[in-house]
């Protein structure tokens, strides 16, 4: 039954599953809340201008992938922050430019076919010791924020102002914020696949808001979510042979429905 | 001779390079309670928002107990924000916001003695009975109590309220009123109070300001409502509605 347990890419996809799951369901309570769900989109496409350059240097994406999509995420809150242009119509500019300079990139290699389409749909064959060696940096750092920062981004998701004049400095925590999720959202790539990052980033906190009457449950609930589905949906995906994050994002999506009708008893 | 706890001189505010509110003079002894009335975007609010400390881009001078208001302790001001403007979909219980008020930053596991604290302030206003309600559910008014509360438990020497009367019935109002009455007197808070409540300005605040993209007139109360300054504050510039504001029925309510 547990056989699947016996293969290294089966280990390597599970213990990032588990990693990754808890990363975007706890960024995602923050996203959800912020209404900024474009914010997982747009970053994820840009991430795919960073692969892109990095398949065609012949490097690992991920070295490229990382400082671009970090560079975008920066550059909104930069200009929200300098210009005042909204959040949605700078992912919207940065994330078409992104995805436009991926795709001559990889019309440059002409000889490429390798993976493009895994990282368009996840694959949980791809998982590399590199990967989980960042997952897992960015999980202890994520960790330390649940206790060093989670109370003054929740502060600010509330309301900034009231932040704000609690001398909390809004600005850079939101920096911090959105460079983590960028992170966030380049080492989930492999098993989610571009396409459905926002969904994942999304679903578990919409799904634990419903249930929620603090914001310390939602995130609580969202992570509990985040994990479960990708422990689920990985094994089902190893089984059916499908893609993995198709899987994990039909079984988020089964219990968002679950808590909507739960609620609405 | 009194102290004075907030000085304007030749103040300018408002939004990124817009400082539409222009050339604040005034001088608010402490525990005063001061009134602020105008139209609807004269700049009350970003008034209110400038003494918090939220607006970088002033000109001119601006001294909250001879201090700049980036430099004010959080908890020296307690804020009353306009209701309308709180993002009530946040999954939160009026217990939290207080207790955020109490450590000046949100709390996701809420101690037992902030607990204890902030029941206290909310059974003071009369909020404890939905003090587990999540604020999605709650009325204005009495949403409007629990930020007072929240403003309240800091011990504030300056109350900063904007419209903490409005959308409520007329006995929460005067039960809110006498309460905020009480902290000014008993306590010696002074209170800033945006309203629209023009009787409530005469009757029970020692001065009022009044507002239209720059400041009309500030001063004692009773002399505040003349005809000529209502209509500066209230008529547009290009054309006169010809409003007949009466300083009697005022006087009389
Ligand atoms: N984010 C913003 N950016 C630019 N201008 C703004 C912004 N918010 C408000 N304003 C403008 O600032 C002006 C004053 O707004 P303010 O909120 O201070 O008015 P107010 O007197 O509090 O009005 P109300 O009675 O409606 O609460 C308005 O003319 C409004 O159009
Ligand atoms: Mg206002």
């Amino acid at each position: 039954m547990l056989d699947f347990l016996n293969y290294t890419f089966m280990q390597n996809a599970l213990l990032a599953g588990v990693l990754i799951g808890f990363l975007a369901s706890y960024y995602g309570v923050f996203v959800v809340q912020r209404k900024m769900s474009f914010l997982g989109s747009g970053l994820s496409h840009s991430a795919f201008g960073g692969v892109a350059l990095g398949i065609l240097l012949n490097t690992e994406p991920l070295w490229i992938a990382i400082p671009f999509t970090m560079l975008v995420a920066i550059a909104i809150v930069y200009l929200k922050d300098k210009t005042g242009i909204e959040t949605d119509t700078s992912i919207g500019i940065l994330f078409s430019v992104s995805v436009a300079i991926g795709i001559i990139l990889l019309s440059l290699r002409t000889n490429y076919s390798g993976d493009a389409y895994s990282y368009l749909f996840g694959s949980i064959l791809s998982v590399s010791t590199n990967d989980i060696i960042v997952t897992a940096i960015l999980s202890v750092i994520t960790l330390a924020t649940f206790f060093f920062k989670w109370a003054s981004w929740a502060y600010a998701s509330f309301d900034s102002e009231l932040a704000i004049s609690d001398k909390i400095n809004v600005l850079r925590d939101d920096y911090l914020l959105n460079v983590l999720i960028a992170i966030t959202i380049v080492v989930a790539m492999k098993i989610v696949g571009i396409i459905l990052i926002s969904a994942f980033l999304v679903i578990p906190a919409a799904s634990g808001k419903i249930i929620s009457k603090t914001f310390f449950q939602m995130t609580i609930i969202s992570i509990i979510i985040g994990i479960t589905s990708s422990i689920v949906g990985l094994i089902l995906s190893y089984y059916f042979d499908i893609p993995s994050g198709a899987v994990i994002i039909l079984f988020q999506t089964l219990i968002f429905l679950i808590f909507g009708i739960i609620k609405r008893k | 001779m009194q102290n004075i706890i907030l000085s304007a001189k030749n103040l300018s505010t408002g939004y990124a390079n817009q400082l539409f509110l222009e050339n604040i003079n005034l001088q608010i002894p402490e525990s005063s309670y001061v009134a602020v009335v105008g139209p609807n975007g004269s700049g009350k609010t970003t008034f209110l928002k400038t003494i918090l400390g939220l607006k970088k881009n002033y000109t001119g001078e601006l001294l909250i107990n001879n201090e700049k208001p980036e430099n004010v302790p959080s908890t020296w001001i307690g804020y009353v924000p306009q209701i309308k403007t709180i993002d009530r979909s946040f999954p939160a219980l009026p217990i939290e916001l207080v207790a955020s008020g109490i450590k000046k930053n949100w709390v996701g596991v809420i101690p037992k003695e902030a607990k204890d604290k902030a029941m206290e302030i909310l059974t003071e206003v009369g909020a404890d009975s939905y003090a587990f309600k999540s604020i999605e559910q709650l009325s204005g008014g009495q949403l409007q109590r629990v930020f007072l509360a929240r403003s309240l438990v800091r011990k504030p020497k300056l109350l900063l309220l904007d419209e903490p009367a409005t959308g409520i019935d007329l006995v929460c109002e005067l039960s809110i009123n006498s309460l905020i009455n009480e902290y000014n007197k008993k306590h010696n808070v002074t209170v800033i109070m945006v309203t629209h409540d023009w009787s409530a300005a005469y009757h029970h605040t020692n001065f009022v300001l009044l507002l239209n993209k720059k400041q009309i007139y500030f001063g004692e109360s009773k002399s505040a409502f003349t005809d000529e300054n209502l209509q500066n504050t209230f008529s547009h510039s290009g054309h006169h509605h010809d409003i007949k504001f009466g300083m009697k029925e005022l006087v009389n309510a």
